[in-house]
């Protein structure tokens, strides 16, 4: 493993800038798929498993980051950047957003450090698209939906977990490898293990 | 092209104030809020806000449009919690399967009060804040990095840019004779295509203004002037102070009441 | 006033397998300005990066010695200011005066003499608005003489400038220039400049270097002395040399053929704007002829290049293609890349696989080619366009060149008889620029209608049989 980057907790600027740039890439893209949803929205919001599947899209940038810059912190930063700016574009629920974003940071967070800052691989991936699922629907069963029974809780969560797992998890670790082939990670340690060009 | 700009005039009382200050106005009463599900606290809450409302200098039009989507936000939580609660009550209404008792009723009302009452002062602040001050007063009266401020709100700036990159890639897709119609497995295809493009141009950008900035100095380890100085004065204390007697208030009202419905 | 000495310097970025430059010995006195070209790939850009002590220690491979002041490049970074050619990827902060701020505050300058010192940076560089004006406001050589009032703004001894006009329209690029020419005049610093537009900034220099394709120099010297002995080999090699032959004007043989898209009283207004993008436009392409659309940014040609491919939908009057089939926005995709092909400005947002050859393939298999006639037909182009060698390269790590070709060949690839470019010789260099012209006139005479909207006039001299001016959002007559 190469030491581009220098240490785990030392960002360059780089490392800031471009973690910052995909926390608002993403805020486009929930744009977009709040659009796209918006007609079915009302189905889903009235039938929360199915938004535990939609979480997966919202967890992908919480992973995707640490993937790519390898930085501690990436995770919690990048997932609540991109809550403060689906604020700032306009979604009606306000800054507690934000506070969600951070706690779904947090739960993908934990996963990449359960691989100690070295490891990148499927486990870390999945277990950091899985907490960060599990973190985001904990957080909704204690802010909306705090009048449910315990199993319908956990198994709400569950859902989350699984489909994060996946999608955030899994899908973070397969844009990684397609985004270093196209050579924009080349600034990167994720980017070096790509055959010379 | 969408602007960066926030919706309210900076001539009106609340884009004036400490953005700090502000932040601490949201989360003082977004924590008394949170602290219970009794519908009591969020209601009063929500009154002051609204009381308050006229002097924010937000334009009313915004603000009605966003609290549309608010609204219907807060009823489907209303509605979510009250028909797939748990626990007793006197059934209300019976549709098939789906009970709905009073008691779960009186809890999802609770429920959506409450995300209303957290959701407005949010989307206030945001709407009178301009992002470099709210990055200033971060870094200035609440010590957060100045890297990830600034790194922030650089990448912030390009927002409009990857809007616009978005829909131009869209339209390459069309034009390169790819499209999904109504197949959901295609329509996901080409999300994640476009998905894809939008990254790869995000990432390579990204990656020349970080070259860019530290070629202006951006990584030197001196200290960093204070160009646009963000302070507290008086008046933002005096808001804050306010905010928290609100808070206070409302959640000294429901206990003393005997409605209050702590969390833990 | 700084001074600058390359000694054998070599560079090979991390990744590559080749050096990107090898072995300059280069002496630049105080107070020169100097002009540094040379064939694409040769290593201009990594050369100037260097300079300005931007290549990390760990992105790459460094031999031999490259000094400002006598002191290593990576030291002297506060004596060097550097401009490069995006302006977005560049400007950082959300209003102007805080970007040209940006540099200051992060070299801890003095906060009571800081804003003076940016406002004579935004006078220095004929900056038109205050300083809480919207850098997302900015027309594109607006931004680039922020950029420069950014740099300038720390007063650096040693200015480099990565083609800093290459992005820009001609009105840009004008604007920068003579920022730059009234800056250069008042001040002592020395100037490195890259930029493929010769001619218009040759009288900004006094000296010319050219760096060779297999390392080391090819000529250094006085512009005159320079071009003259080396005229042709550097024409050869893709620069712009001043007074070298132009390109021989090729215009369509014979009258236009058949009608391949008429447009009727078009217009488009975007929801809540107060005046329309663009109206009552009539325009007529046939086949064999090729129409340029002229105009300045802002005025509504890309727009109109959006409606004619059939990806816009106008909110007044019609389009209608080839036999007399309407509305094409309505179209499912396939049949439109059967009927028109659009290559936009920048290719890479056209790129959908992982390698060049299933990029070309795609177009062919939407449509519904037999799978045999469809190799047949990315072989071909693949030929045709010189992309055999990159035929399993990701399309994302092609050049500027390459990407380009690219672009055009995934259009091709579904037989359209109408092509719709936008900028085609966007910051091009010669020998791609010659390509491209030689590529799209040969389109042109196969029975193709082609519509270019461009900026470029030597573009248009060359190949249009007829050419359209937007205004505004209307055709000038």
């Amino acid at each position: 493993m190469s030491n581009v980057g220098g240490s785990v907790a030392r960002w360059r600027t780089v490392d800031i800038v471009v973690a910052a740039v995909l926390a608002v890439a993403f805020g486009v893209v929930f744009q977009v798929a709040n659009g796209l949803w918006s007609v079915t929205e009302g189905a889903f919001k009235f039938f929360p498993p199915a938004q535990a599947v939609l979480y997966g899209l919202w967890i992908l940038p919480a992973v995707l980051a640490p993937m790519i810059v390898r930085k501690a912190g990436a995770a919690l930063f990048t997932e609540t950047l991109a809550s403060a700016v689906s604020v700032l574009l306009g979604s009606p629920y306000g800054a507690i957003v934000i506070v969600q974003g951070a706690v779904e940071g947090l739960g993908a967070e934990l996963g990449i450090a359960a691989g100690g800052y070295r490891r990148f691989g499927i486990g870390v991936a999945l277990l950091s698209g899985a907490l960060g699922g599990a973190a985001a629907t904990t957080w909704d069963v204690f802010y909306s939906y705090a009048s449910w029974s315990v199993s319908w809780k956990l198994g709400y969560i569950a859902c989350a977990a699984v489909a994060c797992a996946v999608v955030a998890g899994l899908g973070a670790l397969l844009l990684t490898k397609a985004l270093a082939q196209t050579g924009v990670l080349d600034r990167f340690p994720s980017g070096r293990e790509r055959a010379s060009v | 092209m969408l602007t960066l700009a926030p919706l309210a005039a900076p001539s009106g009382w609340l884009s004036r104030r400490n953005p700090a200050a502000k932040l601490g106005v949201v989360a003082v009463i977004s924590l008394a809020a949170v602290s219970t599900t009794d519908p009591l606290t969020p209601a009063i809450l929500l009154a002051a806000e609204l009381l308050a409302l006229p002097f924010c200098g937000i334009r009313i039009g915004a603000f009605l449009r966003r609290s549309r989507l608010l609204l219907l936000a807060a009823l489907s939580v209303t509605l979510v919690n009250a028909v797939f609660a748990d626990g007793g009550g006197d059934v209300v209404l019976q549709v098939g399967p789906l009970r709905l008792t009073d008691a779960a009723l009186f809890t999802g009302a609770a429920l959506g009060l409450r995300v209303l009452a957290v959701a407005v002062p949010g989307v206030l602040v945001f709407a009178t804040t301009d992002p470099t001050d709210l990055a200033d007063s971060l870094v200035q009266q609440l010590r957060a990095p100045a890297r990830f401020a600034i790194g922030s709100l650089a990448a912030f700036r390009m927002l409009p840019l990857l809007s616009a990159e978005w829909r131009m890639i869209a339209m390459a897709r069309r034009a390169r004779g790819v499209d999904a119609g109504f197949d959901p497995v295609a329509r996901i295809r080409l999300f994640t295509s476009t998905m894809f493009a939008l990254l790869v141009g995000a990432i390579r950008r990204g990656t020349r203004l970080a070259t860019a900035m530290d070629a202006r100095g951006f990584d030197a380890r001196t200290p960093r002037t204070i160009a646009r100085p963000q302070r507290m004065r008086p008046v933002d204390w005096v808001m804050l102070t306010a905010a928290v007697l609100v808070a206070a208030g409302a959640v000294a009202i429901s206990v003393a009441l005997g409605v209050f419905r702590g969390i833990f | 006033m700084a001074s600058v000495e390359l000694r054998g310097f070599s560079w090979r970025h991390a990744g590559r397998k080749a050096p990107a430059v090898r072995d300059v010995d280069l002496r630049i006195g105080s107070g020169e300005r100097v002009l540094l070209l040379g064939p694409s790939g040769s290593g201009k850009s990594t050369l100037l990066g260097a300079l300005a002590g931007l290549l990390p220690e760990d992105s790459g491979e460094q031999s031999g010695e490259i000094l400002v002041d006598g002191i290593d490049a990576r030291k002297a970074r506060e004596r060097t200011g550097i401009v490069f050619q995006d302006p977005q990827s560049q400007l950082v902060m959300v209003r102007s005066g805080d970007d040209v701020a940006f540099g200051l505050e992060n070299r801890g300058f003095p906060a009571g003499d800081l804003w003076a010192r940016v406002d004579t940076a935004l006078d220095s560089v004929g900056f038109g608005y205050g300083r809480a004006r919207e850098t997302t406001a900015l027309s594109g050589g607006e931004q680039q003489r922020l950029a420069l009032a950014g740099v300038l703004a720390l007063r650096p001894s040693l200015l480099l400038l990565d083609e800093p006009t290459a992005n820009l329209d001609p009105e840009g690029a004008g604007q920068v220039r003579d920022a730059l020419r009234s800056v250069l005049a008042a001040s002592e610093s020395t100037m490195v400049m890259v930029e493929h537009r010769v001619a218009d900034v040759v009288g900004l220099v006094d000296r010319v270097v050219v760096l060779a394709e297999d390392g080391g120099l090819l000529a250094d010297g006085p512009p005159g002395k320079v071009f003259a002995e080396h005229g042709e080999e550097l024409t050869r090699q893709g620069v712009w040399v001043p007074g070298a032959e132009p390109v021989a004007v090729r215009h369509a043989g014979g009258p236009p053929g058949a009608e391949l898209v008429r447009t009727e009283d078009l217009g488009l207004t975007h929801p809540g704007a107060e005046t329309a993008s663009l109206s009552g436009v009539d325009l007529a392409v046939g086949a064999g002829e090729l129409v340029a659309v002229l105009g300045a940014n802002g005025s509504g040609k890309s727009t109109l290049a959006l409606m004619l491919g059939g990806l816009l939908r106008p909110t007044s009057g019609r389009v209608i293609l080839a036999g007399g089939a309407a509305s094409p926005h309505k179209w499912r995709a396939p049949r439109l890349a059967r009927t028109v092909g659009s290559v936009f400005q920048n290719p890479e947002q056209q790129f959908v696989a992982s390698n060049v050859r299933d990029e070309l393939a795609l177009g062919p298999r939407r449509i519904g080619m037999p799978a045999g006639e469809a190799d047949r037909v990315v072989g071909e182009l693949l030929e045709r366009l010189r992309l055999s060698a990159l035929a399993e390269a990701n399309p994302y790590t092609l050049s500027g060149g390459q990407a380009r070709r690219l672009s055009v060949a995934t259009a091709l690839a579904t037989a359209p008889g109408l092509l719709v470019f936008d900028e085609p010789t966007f910051g091009q260099d010669r020998r791609t620029w010659a390509e491209l012209v030689d590529l799209i006139g040969t389109l042109r005479d196969e029975g193709r209608g082609i519509v270019a909207v461009t900026h470029d006039r030597d573009f248009t001299a060359v190949l249009a049989d007829r050419s359209v001016t937007i205004h505004k959002g209307r055709i000038a007559c």
